[in-house]
This record gives C-alpha cells, structure tokens and sequence, in this order.
C-alpha cells in the first residue's frame, strides 16, 4: 500500500475502523447466550476480517475467508445448532473466570511476540527478502501463469495441496461415517420415499 | 410451504443461486489470473446446493443432487489429484512433478498448465463433495425445520 502522503492516515483510519468492528462483535460472541444470534455474528466476524485482510493486500487469504468462515461454517453451524439446544447454559464461579485469564496471557504474548515482526510492508522483511523475491522470480520462467499464488499453492507446493485436499476428503468421509449414512439419515428416507411413490405409480398404471 | 411469508426470499435465492454457480465456476477457472481456485470455488459451489436447501427444504435438494452423488465427487476429486501424481510417476517423473507429464523439452509449460487444472478440478470436486456431504449429514438428522425453531 503505497501512494500520496495522505493515503497512511485513511489506512490507519480504516485498520482501526474495521479492528474496532471485530472487537465489539467478539465482545458480543462472548456474552450472548442465544446459539442463533452467536452463529450469525460469528458469520459477521469472518465477513470482517475478510475486509480487513482486504486492506493488508491479502486477497486470497480474504477470498478463503469469506468463502470458508462466513459461507459455509454458518451454514454448518446452523446446521449443528439445529441439532442441540438453542441457548448456552451460563457458566458459573471458576470455569467464568479462567477462560478470561487464558486469553489475557495469550493476548499478552502475542503483543508481546509482535515487537519483533518488520513493519507491514517493510521492503527488508525477511518474508520480501528471501524466499518470497525467489517465488517473483521464478513462477513466469518456470510455470507460466500470472497469479503466483496458484502456482505456489498447485506446483511448487503441490504436496502440501494434496495432504489438504485428502484432510477435507477424509473431515467429509468421518462426518458422513458417523451421521450420514444409515435408515434413519434423511437421504435413506428420501430414497425409500421415492421407491414408494415409484412402486405406487406402476400399479396405478397397471 | 404453509404460510408463504417467505416469498421474496425464494423469488430472490432462485435469482441468485445460479449466478453464485456462474460465479463459483468464474472463480476456478479464472484462478491463474485472479485470487481463487479450486478450493474457494468448491465452497462457493457447496454454498449454492446449502443456499436451496435452506430455502427450498433439504428433501427436495436431496432428490436433486443425491448424497450419494457428492459422496462420490468427493471421492472422485482425490482420485483425480492423485491419479495427477500417479501420471507423472508413469512418464518417469517423480510423484507431482508435472513437468514430466508430456516429457517436454526444458521450457516447455504445458505440462504444467495441464498439472495445475487437472488438480484444481481435484480440488473442487474434492472441497465441493465433502462440503455438501456435510451438511447434509448435519442437516439431515432433522426431518424438517420448523419456523419457531429459528
């Protein structure tokens, strides 16, 4: 993000703009105890943060999120929710308490760990210096295509593209193993209904 | 549907979901030039079979696109990545290596491009089955959803 002088300040502004938004909506996550009202703010949460890392310049990382975090974790979300109750029990006594002082020492950590990090964008970063100059350079010799993020992703990376691939095949094969399949699951009924109607209309017409 | 309050919420999804699809497609294959790719497309095109049961009920979108046909996209999708790999391996390349799929010459892109589309089309198949299989395995553990559960 580079340009003219003013440009940093409407950054700045716009940072703490949309960092404020997802505060106040992880702040409300935290005390609600409707499940549906959590899940749509939770929805909202990653449509944010999308916009956010809109603003880093990491588009792919934001494409993914709004597609991941805000399409279709809602959806699943909805989807669980409809299967257990629809309010949190408040939590009593320690168990408030503790989880409160795990995120405080997290969170103080983390500040404390991005005290090292280079500046957003600094040219002499290690991430603009090494390996990430060698990937500019070399993705259009070798492969090609403009978009070096799906040449990463899909050649240089390639294995590691295929062990995620084979985590969400097997994250579909173990929830279908465990709630899919069977005389109870919808699509069994949906099938001996059809077989049914079926039966029932080569009778009417014989 | 007793009581069609939600009317304009059918009329505008039916508007919609197919151009979700077109955009979900535009994404995949648009991913050389653009932010996107396989996996951001499967799951734009999982939102949309999610997006009409919703709607439309999960009964209905079932009878449409079967949970056994997304079982077997899901499956389907591995097996193209891998079989991508296997193929490499068979033209005596090492596994992936996608320059070898045609044995070009040195500066040859070919075979990348093929590797990496021929993958892409894993990885959608492979994120778009496995999402739609979820949710219908969530979502149909329930027959119907009634209005005052929301």
């Amino acid at each position: 993000m580079t340009g003219f002088e003013g440009a940093t300040l409407a950054i700045d502004l716009l940072n703490i703009t949309l960092l404020t938004i997802l505060f106040v909506v992880a702040i409300a996550i935290a005390r609600l105890r409707s499940l549906f009202a959590i899940v749509m703010l939770s929805g909202i949460y990653s449509l944010v943060s999308a916009t956010w890392f809109v603003a880093l310049d990491a588009v792919d990382v934001a494409f993914t999120e709004a597609a991941v975090g805000a399409g279709i974790s809602t959806a699943l979300f909805l989807g669980a929710m409809v299967l257990t109750s629809r309010t949190a029990k408040p939590e009593k006594g320690a168990t408030k308490i503790v989880p409160l002082l795990v995120v405080i020492a997290t969170g103080a950590v983390l500040i404390y760990a991005t005290i090292d990090l280079p500046g957003f964008g600094d040219p002499n970063s290690p991430a603009n210096t090494g390996v990430g100059v060698e990937f500019l350079e070399r993705t259009y010799p070798e492969i090609a295509i403009p978009n070096i993020v799906t040449a990463v992703l899909a050649s240089y990376r390639g294995f590691d593209t295929l062990g995620e691939v084979g985590v969400v095949f097997m994250a579909g094969l173990a929830v279908s193993l465990l709630l899919g399949f069977g005389e109870r699951s919808l699509g069994a009924t949906v099938r001996r209904e059809d077989r049914i109607n079926a039966i029932k209309d080569d009778e009417e017409e014989s | 549907m007793k009581g069609d309050h939600h009317v304009i919420l059918r009329v505008v999804a039916k508007a919609l979901i197919p151009i979700i699809a077109m955009y979900g497609f535009y994404v995949h294959f648009h991913g050389e030039y653009s932010p996107g790719g396989g996996f951001q497309a499967g799951v734009i095109l999982a939102v949309c079979v999610i997006l009409y049961s919703l709607i439309f009920g999960i009964a209905p979108t079932m009878r449409a696109i079967t949970p056994g046909f997304e079982r077997f996209i899901g499956g389907l999708g591995f097996i193209i990545y891998v079989g991508v790999g296997f193929w490499a391996l068979a033209m005596g390349g090492n596994f992936l290596e996608y320059d070898a799929l045609f044995r070009e010459e040195p500066g040859g892109h070919a075979g990348q491009h093929t590797g990496i589309i021929v993958i892409e089309i894993g990885v959608l198949f492979a994120v778009a089955g496995a999402m739609v299989t979820i949710f219908y395995a969530f979502a149909g553990r329930v027959s119907e959803i009634r209005d005052e559960d929301w």
